[in-house]
C-alpha cells in the first residue's frame, strides 16, 4: 500500500469542492429550520440539510421591519444536533453576515432576498469565501450573473412566504426556456444575448454547451406540499428548498416525511397519492397574484 | 459487450456517477447502458451497481422505504462488482457509529461520518491508490474516513494514517468522489477488472 499521500498539496474551498458539496443535496429537501428542535424532525424526516434563519418567511412578511442574518448561537445550537449540513442566510451584499456564518460553521450560505438587502448595487464577492453560497434567480442572466460572482448553487426565487408555488414555476421556466434558446443560437448570437441581458458571456457559452446551468438548479420560495415539490421536479429542478412550508403546517413530521418521498416519486401518480394522503393541513398561505409589486421579495437583488 | 450499470438515484450525484461509469466502459471497449434507480426491480438486471454520494441519512432511509436495501444485498451476495462512495460508503459499512444511518453490511469496515469537520474543511489532494500508477485527483466533501477494517479487507488508499478506499470482495468503497472530476481510474478499477463474461465466470466460481 502507498504512503506518499503528499498533505502539503491539500486545497480547501476551491470550485470543485464548493460546486461538489451543492451536487450532493440533489435529489433532496432543504428544509427551513428556527431551532435546534425544529432540525431534529428535519433530520429525521429525511432531510438533506437544514437552513437556518431567524423566522421563517411567512412570519418575516407577517412581522415586517429589517430582516438580518440569525444569531450565529442558533447555527451552533443546530449544528450540534443534528449530522446533516446547516446553512445560514445572510442578507444580499453583506459580507460581514457571511463571513460570519462561515466562521460560525455554516456549510452553505445563502445570499437571501428574503433578508432585507444591506447593499443596493453589489452582491457578496462569492468566489473570495471557502464556504459554498446559494442565490436565487428568477431568470437565466440572474442566474449567470451570480455565478460569475461565485455561486455554487442557484434556487428559483419563487415568491417566499406565500405557499403559492406560481412563481417559483414562472422562475424556473424562465430559465429553462432561455437555455433552450441560447442552446439553438449561433456563437456570435450568443455574445449579443449576453450583452443584452448583462449576462457574462463566458458562461452563456458554457451553459449553452452544457444544456444546462453549470450549478445545481434547486427550487424554492412558495413549495407548500408533497405535490407542489412533485411539480418543481417535474419542471426540471435537481432538489427542493422548502421555507415556511413544513413548520407552518398542521403536522410538520407528516408533511416533512411526505416532501421528501414526493422529491423521490415526483413521477409516479399512484405513489403520490398514497404520499400526499392524511399529511394534515398545509401553511395557510397567501395568493402572490394580487400582492402589490412593494410586498414582493422576489425583485431584490438583481 | 454491453454493461448494464446501475446507479441508486434516491438522492445524490447521480449523473456524475453515470458519466462516469460511461467514460470507464468507453475506455475499456465497452458500451454501458446506464439505470438510474429510485425503486424496486431494477437491480435484478444490473452487472454493476454504483451507490454514489449525498447525504447517508435520507439515502439510507428511502433505500429502506423503497425496498430496495435486500436487493443490493443480493447483488453482492451474488458477487457482481459495487463501487461504493461518500455517503454511499457509509451505507454499504457495518456500521456508521450513528443511529440515523441504517447500514447494509456489504464492506466489513465501521466509519466515522463527517470525520473533517463541516464543510469549510472539505479539501482535494492528490491521492495515492493500490493498482494506479499516478495520483488520483481525490475529492473529500463533508467525508468520513474508515475506522477498524476486517479480516480480508484490502486498504487500497490512507489519508493522514487512515484508511479513505477499501475493496471487500465485489465491492470497492471510496471516502472520496472519484465521480467528481474526469478521471474514471477508480470506476475502472472498481468495475473493470475482466471482461464482463470474465467477471460473471469469476461470480459464478465463488458461489
Amino acid at each position: 500500500m502507498s504512503e506518499a499521500t503528499d498533505l502539503e498539496e491539500l486545497e480547501r474551498g476551491t470550485e470543485l469542492v464548493k460546486r461538489g458539496f451543492a451536487k450532493m443535496q440533489k435529489g433532496g429537501v432543504i428544509m427551513d429550520v428556527v431551532n435546534r428542535e425544529q432540525a431534529r424532525i428535519a433530520e429525521d424526516t429525511g432531510a438533506v440539510a437544514v437552513m437556518n434563519l431567524e423566522a421563517v418567511p411567512a412570519d418575516i412578511r407577517k412581522r415586517g421591519g429589517v430582516a438580518r442574518m440569525a444569531d450565529p448561537a442558533s447555527l451552533r445550537e443546530i449544528a450540534d444536533e443534528v449530522s446533516i449540513p446547516v446553512m445560514g442566510k445572510s442578507r444580499i451584499g453583506h459580507t460581514k453576515e457571511a463571513e460570519i456564518l462561515e466562521a460560525a460553521g455554516a456549510d452553505m450560505v445563502d445570499e437571501s432576498e428574503v433578508l432585507t438587502p444591506a447593499d443596493n448595487d453589489y452582491h457578496i464577492e462569492k468566489d473570495q469565501f471557502t464556504t459554498p453560497f446559494v442565490c436565487g434567480a428568477r431568470n437565466l442572466q440572474e442566474a449567470l450573473r451570480r455565478i460569475d460572482e461565485g455561486a455554487a448553487m442557484i434556487r428559483t426565487k419563487g415568491e417566499a412566504g406565500t405557499g403559492d408555488v406560481n412563481q417559483a414555476v414562472t422562475h424556473q421556466r424562465n430559465i429553462k426556456s432561455a437555455i433552450r434558446e441560447i442552446t439553438g443560437k449561433s456563437r456570435e448570437e450568443r455574445e449579443m444575448w449576453a450583452r443584452k441581458h448583462e449576462a457574462p458571456a463566458d458562461l452563456v457559452h458554457k451553459t449553452a454547451e452544457m444544456g444546462r446551468l453549470p450549478v445545481v438548479n434547486f427550487a424554492a420560495g412558495g413549495i407548500a406540499t408533497p405535490a407542489d415539490a412533485a411539480l418543481m421536479m417535474h419542471h426540471g429542478c435537481d432538489g427542493i428548498f422548502v421555507g415556511s412550508g413544513i413548520f407552518g403546517a398542521e403536522n410538520p413530521e407528516a408533511m416533512g416525511r411526505a416532501v421528501v418521498e414526493a422529491v423521490n416519486n415526483w413521477d409516479e401518480p399512484e405513489r403520490l397519492v398514497e404520499i400526499a394522503t392524511n399529511v394534515g393541513e398545509g401553511m395557510k398561505g397567501d395568493s402572490n397574484v394580487d400582492m402589490p409589486e412593494e410586498e414582493k421579495l422576489q425583485g431584490r437583488g438583481v | 459487450m454491453t454493461l448494464t450499470a446501475g446507479v441508486l438515484a434516491v438522492q445524490g450525484d447521480v449523473s456524475e456517477h453515470a458519466a462516469a461509469i460511461e467514460r470507464a466502459a468507453a475506455a475499456h471497449g465497452e458500451e454501458a447502458v446506464v439505470r438510474e434507480f429510485r425503486h424496486a426491480g431494477t437491480v435484478p438486471d444490473c452487472d454493476v451497481l454504483l451507490l454514489p454520494g449525498g447525504e447517508s441519512t435520507t439515502i439510507s432511509r428511502l433505500v429502506a422505504r423503497e425496498g430496495i436495501d435486500e436487493e443490493i444485498i443480493a447483488h453482492v451476495d451474488a458477487g457482481k462488482p459495487v463501487l461504493a462512495t461518500c455517503a454511499g460508503l457509509i451505507v454499504a459499512s457495518t456500521d456508521a457509529n450513528d443511529d440515523r444511518v441504517g447500514t447494509l453490511d456489504l464492506v466489513d469496515v465501521t466509519v466515522e461520518r463527517n470525520a473533517f469537520g463541516r464543510q469549510k474543511d472539505s479539501f482535494q489532494a492528490p491521492l495515492d491508490v493500490t493498482g494506479l500508477a499516478e495520483p488520483f485527483p481525490a475529492v473529500f466533501i463533508r467525508s468520513p474516513v474508515i475506522d477498524t477494517v476486517g479480516d480480508g479487507v484490502e486498504v487500497l488508499a490512507t489519508w493522514d494514517g487512515r484508511p479513505v478506499a477499501v475493496r471487500d470482495g465485489p465491492v470497492v468503497g471510496t471516502a472520496f468522489h472519484p465521480e467528481l472530476t474526469a478521471d474514471s481510474r477508480l470506476h475502472d478499477l472498481a468495475l473493470f477488472d475482466g471482461t464482463p463474461a470474465e467477471r460473471r465466470d469469476a461470480a459464478a466460481a465463488d458461489d
